[in-house]
């Protein structure tokens, strides 16, 4: 039986276990050695700790209850995306200049993606809220990293002030939905909450979580902390906390929502708003993509920008919510996780030019075309994709999810959401243009800062970039894997 | 055979990326190549059509795409798509030669000039419409750097401008697709199919317009318009050519194939207002083309005017005003081509200006009497002079009108004068002295380079081709009118009804 | 035998061949220009002498047929009668006349004759075409050359004067053509075959059927209303082409800005265009919109006839006064058609006053051609030797330096005015003897425009050439050699003609009875 668990559990175990061995190995064996070379142990370390968790994830096929945690096919394939994507920030995380502490470093990114791991099994509140702080705390001290610099110590403050808050107001829904049903286990919930009329106290509970998981998801209006935590962050940071974080929180907001309640779904179709879930959330998708959309234009920093396009992609994501059925989760997460994987690219390329220093202004990426070719190419797919432009990942995810969204069950009356969404992504060409305007158009300045050459780093980047385009040309094969995943889940 | 043109094109591109070094040379050698093949293909593809039952759609591939929703690879070619096909080719071939002279950055500008032609070649034979907007996305990018990068007067305004109007008409045109494959049911996106689905009229009502004006921005319908001046000023000769020549094409093309084909009793209601929109365009296109300053803009706005005859002629719901409309398009595909390629290539590569009022003093028609003569020709099948590919097209359109609309006829009519008006005056100021006397400049202090070889062959080509076409119509007209008359337009001149 | 097409390809492939010579051959250029006419001319001439329309033609003889663009009616179709070929004649005739006229052309000659030699195509295409769409591109092809003729060699104001000329031309032709456009395109509602054929449409309106075929197009509630606007557009077209005043006003710039040989050409063959659309497109195709207008197309005929004369009178200007005269001539053709068209009641206005107006039409318009082209000729050769200059009271008593120039001048103003035994006369007579009878009232008034044109005339004879020589043309030169070699067969043959008409009356009265029986419905 124990056994068992732990061979279920054994991703889990794995990741602790590398990265336990991670800050053992670099506290007493290579402590002397220089940086770099500390930085390709380790990352070589916690990479193939993630590759053999997901290797085993591969092996496992089970749909089973486990304790507080439920274990399905779907959540499996979710946690091997989120263990690519911390592979991914290993890699680029090789020529780490920021710290020197690269034991604890690569150490806290592995504890954070055991907390997504464990989120992302939870079918219960309070183990959800547990592996959420798990997550959140790892992530607090990364953005503080890089000690150097006050914008990263100012950003954690941030952040972790924030991060409370929310985390003060998912409690205090949780203890709400709690006191109401009696229970933590959301398929419980469900089924106490369809014998019971809404009360006002429930809807209480549902907005109080649904902010708390707006925080965490940076949607607006309370995305405040994420324009600085991300410029101010080291930009590997940055990018696990736009990628990773992001789809282990979209798939437990999803799940919380579709198990926990799928009566008080309500209707955001337009003039016919009744209560429920789905108003509030539509109302944060709107704000969240209109007010990142508008205000990513005005930036200057290329961190920022991607920020603020972060939250604006947050509202998209939103909209696949309201659709109905195994086809909206698909949707949801073949956008998460398409846009976690272009975010990551673009955040590595970030990494690339600001080479350790902050300078990841929209100039100092003048004429990189010219000096980097690759590099740049990666970076236009990366962007384009985030704009939405086809043949990319990006542009099938938000097609899936606006037809998601408009085949639910309200039918077209979401046209006026998708008519938002549609015409938001339309301006958001402007400002991934002007990225673009100045890696391919500007020329290059007389003196310009040297670039960071870490080959695996590039590597690593460029099979993100043929990720984007692959998964953009031909969805077919993940979409049929999130399908069988799906199919065989009692989610 | 067809669906090569669009590999070719993508490989060739692809190819040009990843070639090592700048190497001007090779670089433009291999565009060349690669355009001539993608013609070459859809020249025989063509020829491959035009041999069986006319007014048939002949299926290129059809494969299952992305399975869970229902979309398939799917080409295929009808009459339409095939003179579009033909136009992309041989604007492809002559674009790359007018931009022989390319030596900064060339093999990018050759890969995305390819890439845009890929595109294009692609929009113009997907049946399955996700697959036709994919194509027609991507096409939006490579026009914003070709024109970013190497462009002219205010490239940057004019480049964005462009990419942001595209993207924006391609939103509405998605918001439509997405609302109309949902409302049929999901069960397909293939043009054929949906074009069988009965979307209620208050549906149609309200798609129909979105959808049409989405693809018609870039079809330069007034008052959307505005992008096509400046961006045709700010790009480099090469994609101006492209831009009036085949991007504007693919604007009327989506607005009839999507638009027009899915929604006709939406189309029947907004028949009168879109003929209007299309009729102040072309008076208002050639009035403000009569009072330009830069050679360019004038041309730039002649587009506008013309097209608008693309869009009358579509509006007119007639076999044979759709038939004049689409012969309009490969004409003035050729013929904006033409003009273009002498403004930005012989002319503003040579004097650094387009002012015509230092045009008119260097005396070109003496410098360059070739680029003249081009010009010439090229304005008198612009005109509308018969003889030309552009007069049996306009005439079509007219005769359409005719039948739909009577009053807008003697608009047209305004709109063919004023467009001989500002042809003349511009090609006057810009080409010959005004009233000196003829002797004094025989000292001339200008000295241009002479018209390169590439230049003679590209202009050539276009004015064989508009002569050709003017002269034999039936070439394109036997492809036209049978795919007017196929079951997937006659039921949109119905109403819907099969 | 494409006898017809054959003829238009001369001068089209033999342009092209003189423009593809290198610019320093310009004597070659202007050697190859004039065979090349030489040659149109002889077959011309060969089209004449083998000119027999077997019976059951309407008179059309050399007739070619192909289809073009079935859809849209378009066919290749060609065919002259009498009037046909009388203008192809002309326009054959004055093409190596304006080519020596124009010798002396020193800038560009290679693309000067290569323009009078597309300028020629355009006119045998226009007088063949029996097909709207093929008429049409001849029509406006004649335009390109035309235009450059004038930007390109003319006068002082030459940009404003080809720029309006074309333009006013093309508003004209735009209006036709969205006329012609309407009719084709409710010739196929419901009917398999869209008509482009002007044989066929006039077939179709002389039945009476014409009308209730464009009533489909539902235009106005009345199809005689939709007619009438489609009859305005046309008229407008020819109108303005001819021109009938008020569509005049770019007439006397062009010519005069015009270099001589282009002059020549536009007076003597390209305003007989126009006088060959009312003849051969819109009186057949709208007889019933023509006779509805009648009173008002009269009227405009004798305005076009006394105010031109008038205007010519009061002109300074050589050039300007016989473009003027020329406005007024074409006057008198506006006035024999128009009166033909009057419904024949009584037994006086029978078909033979209409069958002699119109062999009088047709004959002025082949004699006006080959007058009004001389006078240009000879209005050049004095600005030539004057140096630029060509008012009226510029010069005096040349006759004694240039006897010959002066007789020969005065021959061709003769001819001109009208005088007995020129060829000049027997057109307006007959015009008149028809007129008189048919429309008397505008006849009547019209014979004011004759005798201020007798009065203009007798004028520019007088100023120019009689009166005290002044000093500074005391070394003006006679003729030469090579410009009396130029003008003496264009003399020669206004004594011919004025000698004996039935010379070309013999070609045209077929054609002329063939229009009357058509006309008489």
């Amino acid at each position: 039986m124990h056994l068992e668990w732990l061979r279920l559990l054994a991703p889990e175990t794995i990741v602790v276990v590398t990265a336990l061995i991670v800050l053992m190995a670099d506290l007493t064996l290579f402590r002397q050695k220089p940086i770099t070379f500390r930085a390709a142990v380790a990352g070589m370390i916690a990479t193939l700790g993630c590759l053999i968790a997901i290797f085993w994830l591969e092996e496992l096929s089970v749909s089973q209850k486990l304790g507080m945690l439920s274990l399905s096919p779907l959540t499996q394939m979710i946690k091997q995306a989120i263990l690519a994507l911390t592979i991914f920030t290993a890699l680029i995380s090789f020529s780490a200049k920021f710290t020197r502490h690269i034991g604890e470093y690569f150490a806290l990114l592995l504890v954070a993606t055991v907390g997504l791991l464990f989120l992302i099994s939870s079918e219960n509140l309070l183990m959800i809220f547990v592996s959420l702080e798990l997550l959140s705390l790892s992530l607090y001290a990364m953005v503080a990293f890089n000690k150097a610099s006050l914008a990263s110590s100012e950003a954690a403050l941030k952040y972790f002030l924030f991060g409370g808050m929310a985390a003060a107001f998912t409690l205090y829904g949780i203890s709400l939905i709690y006191g109401l049903t009696g229970s933590l286990e959301l398929p419980e919930i469900a089924t106490k909450l369809s014998a019971q009329t809404a009360t006002p106290a429930l809807f209480l509970a549902l907005v109080m979580t649904l902010i708390g998981f707006a925080f965490k998801l940076a949607a607006a209006p309370f995305h405040l902390w994420a324009p600085d935590a991300y410029q101010g962050a080291p930009t590997q940071i940055a990018s696990f906390i736009a990628s990773g974080s992001k789809i282990g929180s979209f798939f437990v907001l999803a799940r919380i929502l579709a198990v926990g309640f799928p009566q008080n779904t309500g209707s955001a179709a337009f003039c016919s708003w009744t209560s429920g879930w789905a108003p509030i959330l539509a109302l944060l998708a709107v704000i969240s993509m209109l007010l990142g959309n508008i205000v990513a234009i005005m930036q200057s920093s290329v961190k920022r920008l991607l920020a603020y396009s972060a939250i604006a992609h947050g509202g998209y994501a939103l909209l696949a919510f309201f659709g109905t059925g195994t086809r909206a989760m698909s949707a949801l997460m073949f956008y998460v996780i398409t846009y976690a994987i272009t975010v990551l690219g673009a955040f590595a390329v970030v990494a690339m030019v600001e080479n350790g220093s902050n300078r990841e202004q929209m100039r100092d990426f003048a004429g990189l075309s010219r000096r980097a070719p690759v590099l740049s190419a990666c970076m236009a797919v990366f962007m384009l994709s985030l704009a939405g432009i086809p043949p990319l990942a990006g542009f099938f995810g938000k097609f899936y999810v606006f037809t998601v969204a408009l085949s639910g069950p309200q039918n077209l009356g979401l046209l006026w959401l998708v008519i938002v969404a549609i015409s938001a992504s339309a301006i958001s060409l402007y400002y991934y243009l002007q990225v673009l305007k100045q890696i391919y158009v500007a020329d290059v300045p007389a003196h310009p800062a040297p670039l960071d050459t870490n080959v695996i780093a590039r590597g690593a980047i460029v099979v993100l970039a043929a990720a984007v385009v692959l998964m953009g040309c031909l969805p077919g094969p993940t979409l049929e894997k999130l399908a069988t995943a799906m199919a065989k889940s009692i989610f | 055979m067809l669906a090569w043109t669009i590999y070719i094109s993508f490989i060739g591109a692809a190819v040009l990326m990843l070639l090592p070094g700048d190497k001007p040379r090779l670089a433009r050698r291999l565009g060349l190549l690669t355009a001539l093949g993608g013609m070459i293909a859809g020249c025989l593809g063509v020829s491959q059509f035009s041999k069986g039952t006319p007014g048939r759609l002949d299926e290129i591939v059809n494969l299952p795409w992305i399975a869970d929703l229902h979309i398939h690879y799917h080409l295929a070619v009808d009459g339409v798509s095939a003179v579009l096909v033909l136009l992309t080719g041989i604007a492809a071939v002559v674009g790359i030669l007018f931009s022989w002279n390319i030596e900064h950055r060339a093999k990018e500008f050759f890969a995305m000039f390819l890439a845009l032609i890929g595109g294009v070649y692609g929009v113009f034979l997907s049946f399955d419409l996700f697959l036709l907007f994919v194509f027609y996305e991507i096409a939006i990018i490579p026009k914003y750097f070709l024109i970013a990068i190497w462009g002219s007067t205010r490239r940057e305004y004019g480049a964005m401008k462009l990419a942001l109007y595209s993207f924006i008409g391609s939103a509405m045109v998605l918001i439509g697709l997405i609302a109309a494959y949902v409302v049929s049911g999901s069960h397909s996106f293939d043009l054929v199919e949906l074009a069988k689905y009965p979307f209620p009229a208050s549906f149609q009502n309200w798609a129909f317009p979105l959808v049409f004006i989405g693809f018609a921005i870039l079809a330069g319908l007034w008052p959307f318009h505005t992008w096509a001046p400046t961006g045709h000023v700010a790009a480099p000769t090469a994609a101006s050519m492209l831009l009036a020549g085949v991007v504007m094409k693919l604007g009327a093309y989506g607005a009839m194939r999507v638009a027009m084909i899915l929604f006709p009793l939406g189309l029947q209601t907004w028949q009168n207002t879109i003929a209007l929109l299309a009729v102040i365009g072309i008076v208002y296109g050639a009035m403000v083309a009569l009072v330009q300053r830069d050679f360019k803009f004038v041309i730039g706005y002649s587009s506008v005017s013309h097209m608008g005859f693309v869009l009358l002629g579509l509006m007119t719901l007639t076999q044979v005003g759709i038939s004049g409309a689409i012969l309009q398009m490969f004409s003035h595909g050729i013929i904006a081509g033409l003009l273009f390629g002498v403004v930005g290539r012989m002319v503003y590569d040579r004097t650094h200006t387009r002012d015509l009022v230092q045009l008119q003093p260097m005396n070109l028609s003496k410098l360059l009497p070739f680029a003249a003569v081009t010009f010439v020709i090229g304005g008198a099948a612009s005109m509308g002079l018969p003889g030309f590919s552009g007069f049996i097209a306009e005439l079509q359109v007219v005769e359409g009108a005719w039948v739909a609309f009577p009053i807008f006829t003697v608009a047209a009519g305004l709109g063919i004068i004023l467009g001989v008006a500002y042809t003349l005056r511009v090609m006057i100021k810009a080409f010959f002295l005004q009233n000196e006397p003829i002797h004094a400049t025989d000292a001339a202090p200008h000295h241009f380079v002479p018209i390169t070889l590439p230049e003679r062959l590209g202009a050539l080509v276009l004015l064989a081709a508009t002569l050709v076409i003017g002269l034999y119509p039936r070439l394109l007209m036997d492809l036209i009118v049978p795919a007017v008359n196929s079951p997937l337009f006659s039921r949109m001149l119905k109403g819907g009804v099969s | 035998m494409n006898l017809l097409t054959i003829l238009t390809l001369i001068p089209l492939i033999g342009g092209a061949a003189v423009l593809s010579l290198k610019a320093d051959q310009k004597d070659l250029a202007r050697r190859l220009g004039l065979a090349i006419s030489l040659i149109a001319l002889g077959m011309a001439a060969f089209l004449w002498f083998q000119f027999n329309p077997s019976p059951g033609t309407n008179g059309f003889a050399f007739e070619e047929r192909a289809d073009w663009l079935p859809s849209l009616g378009i066919e290749y179709r060609l065919g002259v009668d009498g009037l046909g070929l009388l203008m192809v004649c002309l326009s054959a005739l004055l093409v190596p006349f304006s080519m020596l006229a124009s010798w002396k052309i020193d800038q560009n000659p290679k693309l000067y004759f290569g323009l009078l030699l597309f300028l020629e195509a355009g006119l045998f295409g226009t007088f063949t075409a029996l097909n709207f769409f093929h008429w049409f591109i001849f029509w406006e092809l004649s335009l390109i050359p035309a235009f450059f003729l004038i930007k390109i060699w003319g006068g002082p104001n030459r940009t404003q004067a080809a720029y309006q000329f074309f333009v006013y031309t093309l508003v004209g032709s735009v209006a036709m053509l969205l006329s012609f456009l309407a009719i084709n395109v409710a010739t196929g509602i419901n009917s398999p075959a869209h008509i482009f054929d002007f044989r066929a449409l006039a077939e179709l309106a002389g039945n009476h059927k014409l009308e209730p075929i464009i009533a489909k197009l539902g235009i106005f509630k009345n199809p005689s209303t939709t007619m009438t606007v489609l009859f305005a557009g046309v008229f407008l077209g020819f109108a303005v082409k001819v021109p009938l005043i008020p569509f005049h006003t770019w007439l006397p710039s062009a010519y005069s800005e015009a270099p001589t040989g282009t002059s020549m050409m536009l007076t003597g063959a390209m305003s007989k265009m126009g006088v060959y659309g009312f003849l051969r497109i819109l009186l057949p195709i709208f007889p019933e919109q023509t006779r509805a207008m009648l009173t008002p197309l009269l009227w405009m005929a004798v305005a076009t006839i006394v105010f031109s004369a008038a205007a010519a009178f009061a002109q300074k200007d050589l050039k300007r006064m016989v473009a003027y005269s020329s406005i007024n001539h074409l006057g008198y053709c506006m006035l024999g058609i128009f009166a033909t068209v009057q419904l024949t009641g009584s037994q006086m206005n029978g078909p033979l006053e209409k069958e002699a107006a119109l062999n009088g039409v047709i004959l002025q318009m082949f004699n006006h051609g080959l007058t009004a082209a001389a006078l240009f000729y000879f209005v050049g050769l004095i600005e030539q030797r004057s140096g630029g200059l060509r008012g009226l009271n510029d010069f005096g008593g040349l006759r004694k330096p240039a006897p010959v120039f002066c007789g020969l001048m005065g021959i061709t103003l003769f001819a001109s005015l009208g005088l007995p035994g020129l060829n000049g006369f027997i057109g307006e007579f007959l015009i008149f003897k028809g007129a008189f009878s048919l429309a008397p009232g505008p006849a009547a008034v019209s014979t004011i425009g004759l005798l201020v044109t007798a009065i203009f005339l007798l004028t520019l004879l007088q100023k120019v050439f009689s009166g005290p020589l002044r000093s500074e043309w005391s070394g003006w030169r006679d003729l030469t050699a090579g410009e009396r070699l130029t003008v003496v067969p264009m003399i020669a043959l206004m004594f011919v003609l004025g000698l004996y008409p039935q010379l070309a009356l013999g070609v045209i009265n077929p054609t002329v009875v063939e229009m009357v029986k058509q006309m008489s419905f």
